[in-house]
């Protein structure tokens, strides 16, 4: 566990996209072997000033993410470090064998950016949400899978990405987000961020949902509550230290992230809870259904995926009044 | 090509075909039509001179890659690798057994000289495409060659692979499909038919040849004229024979993944006029 420096959440909200098209041109200009793939997706992926800045790093495949995962490996098998990039829901479902063999099995050095992730696509339905993507890729061996929190986080676990040997996914979500980290933090694989501290429950999230865990924390205090946030931006490897810490020193925990919770971060704490250390624990997530329609905002909300959301939950598992 | 070299590479070819058969026969496991068919287009490659590798130095950067996306004819590529001097020819014998680095299908971080993971069909083509890519983007010139069934070819992503080919003009890039009409259940065109497979690959926009997969001559003639045309990807529709040199084998859906008996084994000996190695 790291602890992350306090930092004074603003109005101002950023799409984390940015910081990640931003930080792939900044590496692929000192990096000859960086290069971008895509399935047609310029700007989803924003990555159209990277095709501009670097035409011959550029890879467009077309609609064929099978294709574009294969090519991945193919590039790395070649020396070049590829960021393989698309919609989350696409990149992962429809490549999925792609991942397991060509990445996982194969270890070759693919940097999977999952764009749009969770329920990002509000609107367009379930076919484009990607809330199944956190457990499918963290169960597949030697995959490492990372979920930022914010702009500063997103650039430090891109330049992080080029210096681990290694398939990793990475999870970027289009849902703007403040700022939760200064700039005096630094992000480490297999360490979650201590962003506040307390000894009454624990709540461990990670993503678009950092923001929103923060404020239950500030709603939590004013009721006397003091709540351990955790953001478990590593999902594999995870920090079990971490997760153990607050399950010794707290009442309880609480789990909350835009994904299902099955086999999601709900699920990877509870494996380490059930083996080492059982604990009192809420889920929060979206439960053994696909999400209706409604803006990112809507269904973050429906699913309780809020700072009230949060808080209720915490307040059922202290067993206090809500 | 010399009458000498021709003979050398038939013998080699049909030592690599007994070793599969003996390989199969040992783990009771394998697939003895496949690797019968791909043994003279593999042993052409690696030990015909075709491909730029160093068994010393396995990931020599500059290297042509061959990526074996059959590979469950992992008998035929084993043995060849091995012929080729990757790993001993004695290892061979451990094909498939507890903790071999002679899995089933092929690990590229088990055994040196292997590329690309493969056994789920499909998986080879888009792989092969990205090391082209790579030799592209970095001014490099290796050469990169799959080598797919024909049945796989029913795989969507191949085709997914080979437009992506076509768009980027690998012409460093040979995809060699071991036509030999038959799949796990079937005859192909009995299955899903995938003639006219030339006019296929044509219309994605390769340069296509047809061979006799088993004409050493024909095949060596092809791979020293490659690219076929510049500025376009390579493909070689090798026309052979499952189950190829041994007769109760040869053309017979049963042979896709047939073991061999002792007996079977050296009646196929006799037929290659070769010795049982083990």
């Amino acid at each position: 566990m790291v602890v992350a420096p306090p930092v004074e959440t603003s109005a101002k909200t950023y799409d984390c996209r940015e910081a990640y098209s931003r930080t792939l041109e900044e590496m692929a200009a000192q990096d000859k072997r960086v290069c971008a793939v895509i399935n047609d997706s310029v700007s989803s992926t924003k990555l159209k000033k990277f095709k501009e800045l670097f035409p011959e790093r550029f890879v467009n495949v077309g609609i064929a993410e099978q294709n574009m995962v294969g090519v991945g490996a193919g590039l790395a098998n070649g020396g070049m470090v590829p960021y393989v990039c698309g919609a989350s829901c696409f990149l992962t479902a429809r490549a999925m064998e792609q991942v397991k063999v060509d990445l996982g099995y194969s270890k070759w050095n693919v940097k999977l950016c999952g764009m749009s992730s969770g329920m990002a696509y509000g609107q367009l339905g379930a076919t484009h949400h990607s809330i199944e993507d956190m457990a499918w890729t963290r169960i597949i061996p030697n995959l490492t899978v990372i979920v930022p929190a914010d702009p500063l986080e997103t650039e430090q676990v891109m330049r992080y990405s080029l210096r681990h040997d290694g398939p990793m996914f990475l999870r970027i979500s289009r849902v703007p987000v403040p700022k939760v980290h200064d700039r005096g933090y630094q992000f480490t694989l297999g360490r979650a961020a201590l962003m506040n501290d307390g000894d009454d429950v624990t709540i461990i999230t990670n993503g678009i949902l950092v923001a929103r865990a923060l404020q239950a924390a500030k709603l939590l205090e004013e009721r006397g509550i003091f709540a351990r946030v955790l953001n478990m931006s590593s999902i594999k490897p995870l920090d079990s230290d971490a997760i153990l810490k607050a399950a010794r020193e707290t009442r309880g925990i609480v789990t909350a992230e835009e994904a299902l919770t099955a086999g999601g971060l709900g699920g990877a704490v509870a494996e380490v809870l059930a083996l080492h250390h059982p604990a009192r624990m809420r889920m929060l997530g979206l439960p053994d259904v696909f999400a209706p329609t409604g803006s990112a905002e809507f269904l973050l909300d429906h699913f309780h995926l809020n700072a009230e959301g949060i808080v209720n939950a915490a307040l059922d598992l202290l067993g206090a009044k809500k | 090509m010399a009458e000498s070299s021709l003979k050398h590479l038939q013998q080699a070819a049909n030592l690599t075909r007994i070793r599969a058969m003996s390989m199969t026969h040992h783990s009771q496991l394998g697939h003895t039509g496949g690797d019968l068919s791909s043994a003279d287009i593999l042993t052409c490659l690696y030990l015909g001179g075709i491909l730029a590798v160093d068994p010393e130095k396995p990931y020599w950067e500059q290297r042509d890659r061959f990526i074996m996306s059959k590979g469950h004819c992992s008998g035929a590529f084993y043995a060849t690798l091995a012929a080729r001097g990757f790993f001993p020819v004695e290892q061979l014998k451990t094909f498939m057994d507890p903790l071999s680095m002679l899995n089933g299908h092929p690990d590229r971080n088990k055994l040196p000289g292997v590329e690309a993971n493969t056994g789920p069909l499909g998986h080879g083509a888009p792989i092969a495409v990205g090391a082209a890519l790579a030799a592209k983007m970095r001014g490099e010139h290796w050469r990169v060659f799959v080598l797919t069934g024909d049945g796989e070819l029913q795989e969507g992503s191949n085709w997914e692979a080979a437009m992506t080919a076509h768009h980027y003009k690998l012409d460093n890039l040979t995809v060699i499909v071991d036509r030999n009409r038959i799949q796990q259940g079937d005859f192909t065109e009995n299955t899903v038919q995938l003639d006219p497979l030339p006019s296929k690959w044509a219309s994605f926009g390769f340069a296509v040849r047809e061979v006799d997969g088993h004409n050493h001559e024909e095949l060596m003639q092809v791979f020293h004229s490659l690219p076929l045309e510049p500025g376009k990807p390579t493909c070689i529709i090798a026309n052979t024979i499952k189950g190829k040199g041994v007769s109760f084998a040869e053309n017979k859906p049963a042979w896709h993944h047939g073991v061999p008996t002792r007996e079977q084994l050296l009646l196929a000996a006799e037929e290659l006029g070769v010795e049982v190695p083990w």
